[in-house]
């Protein structure tokens, strides 16, 4: 562990091991991650800003280990962490223009207890600005580059922090996920990402995009770091009366790759969709891996799923309208200094004109138009009463099964600028994810494959609410199975 | 999408309206741009119409779990400075604010 090579390639899991052992101290772990970032971010673009204060970070917990205290679940690993999540001290600007200089007063949760554990924030990592997009191309900061093919997206909102961690610039990272932005990129940048049952992770601390569907979650290289992290950011928190009080399980240590007798639900509507020749080749591969490890494959049905973008895209920009209506130019953010009459109303909408994005707005607009009078039966009320029958047949399939399979995307990474221009053509894209938000269900994507190109490409699990274990089993089974697909490495490293 | 779709609009006045409820100031580009996106969009999204809903209660928030309440007790937690830094414009120890009325 002690040498760099190793390094790159260690698990946090690895590197937690290797830091409490003394094998390695958590000042040299984040050296060398920051050397990574400043080595290969100019071609990557993944981070906003980097943490001034990770190496001190990284010699408290040397201290820790030296004085024989304990030093935390996460000794010494080092986090990419999204910049939705507010980091005390250290800018957080959500990818906008709106939020160029803000530094929060406070931290989330999630940063908090990341912290508490031992791991080191190594800097804030782009997205699509305040989470609206499927490939990160609508960040203040530029696009970012999938590590696999510079040409190609990340994948989006979480896109900053899959390609720190595809690239190896941080072994662990957290995203958040409102329709698929942990999952969709972790597909693309052949990652595990899971986005956990509604209520595992307290929101306190995340800028808000559409509060009844976000969570965040862990990115990570294998089913057992996104358990560690997983288990260390989750349970009830004071500040998000949301969270669940639902008991944590020690993931990392309880799950298992025994999938005998399960039962794996396919979504007939899933595989019906018209799907890329190679996510249907990894899928049918991934099905395959399960039923050879006895896993019982059972064919299920959701015949309203096709409905989920409408529904997720109606009820999250209703969610954002509303969210975003904070952004004033009076507290903090942009403000105008384009001054004409200088009114309070020219302020506001100039500040908000300005500092928001063409994607942001686009979807103000339509959310302000989904709940406004004469429109709110048809669009917001509709979308919410089909929302409830989306979940109500998720827990009616869950009767018949334990897990349901089905592909993340359609397609693996698509080329940077080709869907920029057409926004419905890139809602659609997220067909197979947000019907798991709009349900409140656990999802994850695990690597599977690889596309003819050399593009990785991940299926997506679900399980039912709080039972992440049984994910979490399915997951190891297939990353023992699949062994192969974690040997490659991006062309980037 | 279909391509088709692009050549159809919302009426431009219906985006202006929408504009002022959302505040945002918006060029003309931009409200054009959006009158044809958005009918696009809100085009697809018609298909919800043909489920049928009645009677079906809205689902506002995922989980089934009640909404906790806590003592509603003031905490002394955090400093002035952090937050003030963060405005465009202070005074002393208050917010700088366009005129209101």
């Amino acid at each position: 562990m002690s040498q760099i090579s190793d390094l790159s390639q260690a698990t946090c899991t690895e590197i937690r091991d290797a830091v409490r052992a003394k094998k390695v101290s958590a000042l040299e772990v984040t050296k060398h991650f920051s050397a990574r970032i400043k080595a290969l971010d100019p071609k990557i673009n993944a981070f906003v800003t980097l943490n001034e204060k990770a190496e001190l970070a990284a010699s408290n917990v040397d201290g820790k280990i030296a004085r024989g205290e304990d030093p935390g679940a996460l000794a010494g690993v080092p986090m990419a962490v999204k910049d939705l999540l507010c980091t005390k001290g250290l800018k957080t600007t959500a990818s906008s223009k709106m939020l160029a200089n803000f530094i929060p007063p406070y931290s989330a949760t999630v940063v908090n207890r990341l912290e508490a554990a031992g791991a080191v924030t190594l800097g804030k990592t782009s997205l699509d600005e305040f989470a609206m997009g499927s490939s990160n191309e609508n960040a203040a900061t530029g696009p970012v580059k999938n590590p696999w093919d510079p040409e190609y997206v990340p994948g989006g909102s979480s896109g900053g922090s899959a390609a720190a961690l595809a690239a190896r610039m941080a072994p662990g990272a957290i995203g958040t996920d409102t329709g698929g932005s942990i999952r969709q990129p972790a597909s693309f940048c052949g990652l595990f990402g899971i986005k956990p049952t509604y209520g595992r992770v307290s929101r306190y601390g995340i800028i808000a995009f559409a509060s009844s569907l976000d969570q965040a979650g862990p990115m990570a290289h294998s089913t057992k770091d996104c358990a560690l992290l997983l288990e260390t950011i989750s349970g009830s928190c004071a500040y998000d009366s949301t969270s669940a009080t639902i008991e944590v399980p020690k993931w990392s240590e309880i799950i298992k790759d025994d999938v005998k007798g399960l039962r794996v639900g396919l979504p007939k509507e899933y595989f019906a969709e018209k799907m890329d020749g190679d996510v249907e080749r990894v899928t049918k591969e991934a099905i395959a891996a399960l039923k050879d490890r006895g896993a019982i494959i059972v064919d299920i049905t959701l015949p309203l799923v096709k409905h989920a973008v409408p529904v997720y895209y109606l009820v999250a920009t209703s969610e954002a309208a509303s969210n975003l209506a904070r952004y004033d130019g009076m507290r903090y953010g942009h403000r105008t200094s384009n001054i004409t009459t200088g009114s309070l109303e020219e302020v506001y909408t100039r500040s908000r004109g300005e500092g928001f994005g063409a994607e942001v707005k686009r979807r103000i607009m339509l959310g302000t138009y989904a709940l406004s009078s004469g429109y709110y039966d048809a669009y917001y009320q509709k979308a919410s009463q089909v929302r409830r029958l989306i979940r109500n047949e998720f827990l009616s399939a869950f009767e018949s099964c334990d897990v349901i399979l089905s592909p993340v995307c359609t397609s693996p990474a698509f080329k940077i600028g080709e869907r920029i221009n057409d926004p419905l053509e890139m809602y659609l894209n997220d067909i197979f994810t947000t019907s798991t938000n709009l349900a409140g269900l656990p999802g994850m994507s695990v690597p599977a494959g690889y596309s003819a190109k050399g593009l990785p490409i991940g299926v997506q699990l679900m399980t039912r609410h709080f039972d992440e274990t049984r994910m979490f089993n399915v997951s190891l089974a297939l990353e023992n199975a699949l062994g192969a697909v974690k040997a490659r490495r991006p062309h980037v490293i | 999408m279909t391509k088709d779709n692009s050549n159809k609009s919302l009426d431009l006045a219906a985006v202006r309206k929408v504009a002022e409820l959302s505040r945002l100031e918006l060029t003309e580009t931009e409200m054009k741009a959006y009158a044809g996106q958005l009918a696009a969009v809100l085009e697809n999204f018609e298909q919800l119409q043909a489920v049928d809903t009645k009677g079906i209660e809205p689902l506002v928030t995922p989980t089934d779990l009640s909404v906790r309440l806590r003592e509603d007790e003031a905490v002394k937690t955090k400093d002035i400075e952090p937050f003030l830094s963060n405005a465009p414009a202070r005074s002393g120890n208050l917010f700088k604010v366009p005129p209101v009325v």
